[in-house]
């Protein structure tokens, strides 16, 4: 099984969780979380003073798949989360060596 | 001659009623999503910055000259705060109270009308169109309206009533918000996005602020401490209370369980709807009214979806409809044994049907001329500066994109560095 993670733009959530239900995905994990890449930060102004917020809201989702699925998702999430502007994110893939579904005991492949 | 009791009424009451825009600010900002509520606040707190100062330099002579004309549009005695402090307009317009507390007392609603209208543009107007869009809107639209209803104009001596603004603050606003949101379009993502309320304590804790000062809204146009103050409070009072139920019992029904949303937008409902009738009508009346305007404005925000027009935060449904309610309600439950202003009562106290007539009229031609003036204002706005903001300053939200903040900022992973 892979791990697919992803960190995507906030408003790029809704899309990317319809492309990867669409696609008959059963679950997902998602965090909100804060980062920088390329994209920079960006500045605030509080009473005249600037502040530079360097850190910037983007969400993390995750996904377990078995592994020959694990490309795909990962292009269904590359191409509904991506805008062509700088800050789009990231997906990469890793391996998962054991599932358990908690409910059943399932496991491996049955469990995800 | 001024009366020491009325004045000092009034005085608390113009505090009253502009407290009420704080509390629809959070009223508001806590339906919107987390990225736009310093938008949605800065647009109402904006209204008590620039709503004021337009008031006395113009607009209230505009709606307030030449008093009881029965015409279109009052002079310029007044601007400028000409005439105002040391005037005999105490005289002129029959007041118990000082001229100028009289237009700061009519400031407040200048005030919070047109910040009604940011309900229904929520999370996409730019702050510059917003802030040209209700400077030119008072001036153009609300002058006139209060003129024709308040200022002694043509409505009023047609014998149409609203004791507080039914028509001139509610269906004028609820009116102006449709032809808005028709120029500026959906938000990115809706219907399609779930964009639910991020704060509803907040939006509770406004719709308590908004019943606490709409006790001023209401039982201060009686413009005196006296009988027909008290029972508009207690009607505004009860109207709030029969909108809460109405709403509530009938969401309970119709989608199994009784909300705190519903129970919110059913007190506002309730309180826009007494708002025209407060100072005429008795007895149970406002319960009447208000538990009607709770259920209808429940089925009236439906509309938005079989229609496809995005009025975010049901301004159309809440303000247009329960104004519409109430001003014709009015025609049904006008009583002359509450306010000898009653010239015609309404139908079920056997008036028959000509101050409903009058009503239905008024309501008509305010909501026919609020919505052509405003589209044509909004529409001018839009090819001047631009309605709408870009698609990623709507993406990334108001609060940074608009206003350079952020309205929450927790932990250590908001820390930022002094450039």
């Amino acid at each position: 099984m892979k791990l697919v993670t992803a960190i995507i733009k906030p408003h790029k959530l809704d899309d990317v969780k319809d492309a990867l239900k669409a696609a008959g995905l059963h679950g997902m994990t998602v965090d909100e979380v804060k980062g920088f890449g390329r994209q920079g930060g960006k500045t605030e102004i509080y009473r005249g003073a600037e502040y530079v917020v360097d850190l910037l809201p983007k969400v993390k989702v995750e996904t377990v798949v078995p592994d020959e699925l694990a490309d795909q998702v990962a292009d269904i999430i590359v191409n509904a989360a991506r805008t062509g502007k700088i800050g789009d994110g990231k997906v990469w893939i890793t391996n998962v060596d054991k599932v358990i579904r908690i409910r059943t005991g399932e496991l491996g492949n049955d469990a995800v | 001659m001024i009366d020491a009791g009325n004045t000092a009424w009034m005085l608390m009451a113009t505090g009253l009623v502009l407290f009420m825009t704080p509390g629809l600010a959070f009223f508001y900002g806590g339906m919107v999503r987390s990225k736009n509520v310093l938008g949605m606040l800065m647009q109402n707190f904006f209204a008590m910055g620039l709503m004021a100062i337009i008031w006395v330099a113009i607009a209230f002579s505009l709606a307030f000259g030449n008093f009881g004309d029965g015409g279109f549009l009052g002079n310029l005695d007044f601007a400028w705060m000409r005439n105002i402090v040391a005037s005999p307009g105490e005289e002129a317009f029959a007041l118990t109270i000082p001229f100028v507390l009289f237009c700061a007392y009519q400031m407040t609603f200048a005030v919070i009308t047109p910040a009604l209208i940011t309900g229904a543009t929520a999370d996409r107007m730019k702050f510059k169109a917003y802030a040209i869009f209700i400077a030119v809107w008072l001036v153009v639209v609300y002058a006139p309206v209060a003129h024709w209803v308040f200022g002694g104009g043509w409505l009023a001596k047609l014998g149409a009533l609203d004791f507080a603004g039914g028509a001139v603050v509610h269906i004028n606003a609820g009116a102006a918000a449709l032809a808005v949101i028709l120029v500026l379009g959906k938000r990115r993502g809706w219907p399609r996005e779930g964009m639910h309320p991020h704060n509803l304590p907040f939006t509770l804790l406004g719709t308590g602020i908004l019943w606490f000062g709409w006790f001023g809204f209401n039982a201060g146009s009686a413009l005196a401490a006296n009988g027909i103050a008290a029972t508009a409070l207690i009607n505004t009072f009860l109207a709030a209370s029969a909108g809460m139920l109405g709403w509530v019992v009938t969401e309970r029904i119709k989608d199994g369980k009784p909300t705190t949303l519903g129970a919110a937008s059913g007190a506002v409902a309730g309180l826009v709807a007494i708002t025209p009738c407060a100072g005429f009508v008795g007895g149970m009346a406002p319960v009447y009214i208000g538990f009607i305007a709770g259920v209808l404005c429940l089925l009236a925000v439906q509309l938005k979806f079989k229609f496809g027009y995005d009025d975010s935060l049901d301004v159309i449904g809440v303000h247009l409809v329960g104004g519409l309610v109430g001003a014709l309600l009015l025609g049904f439950f006008a009583d002359a044994s509450i306010n000898e202003l009653v010239a015609h009562e309404g139908v079920f106290l056997g008036g028959g049907f000509s101050l409903l007539w009058y009503q239905f009229v008024a309501s008509i031609v305010t909501l026919v001329f609020s919505f052509v003036m405003s589209f044509i204002i909004a529409k001018v706005i839009d090819k001047l500066v631009g309605l709408r903001v870009s698609e990623e300053d709507e993406d990334e939200g108001l609060d940074y994109s608009q206003h350079a903040e952020t309205a929450y900022s927790f932990g250590a992973t908001g820390a930022m560095d002094r450039r």
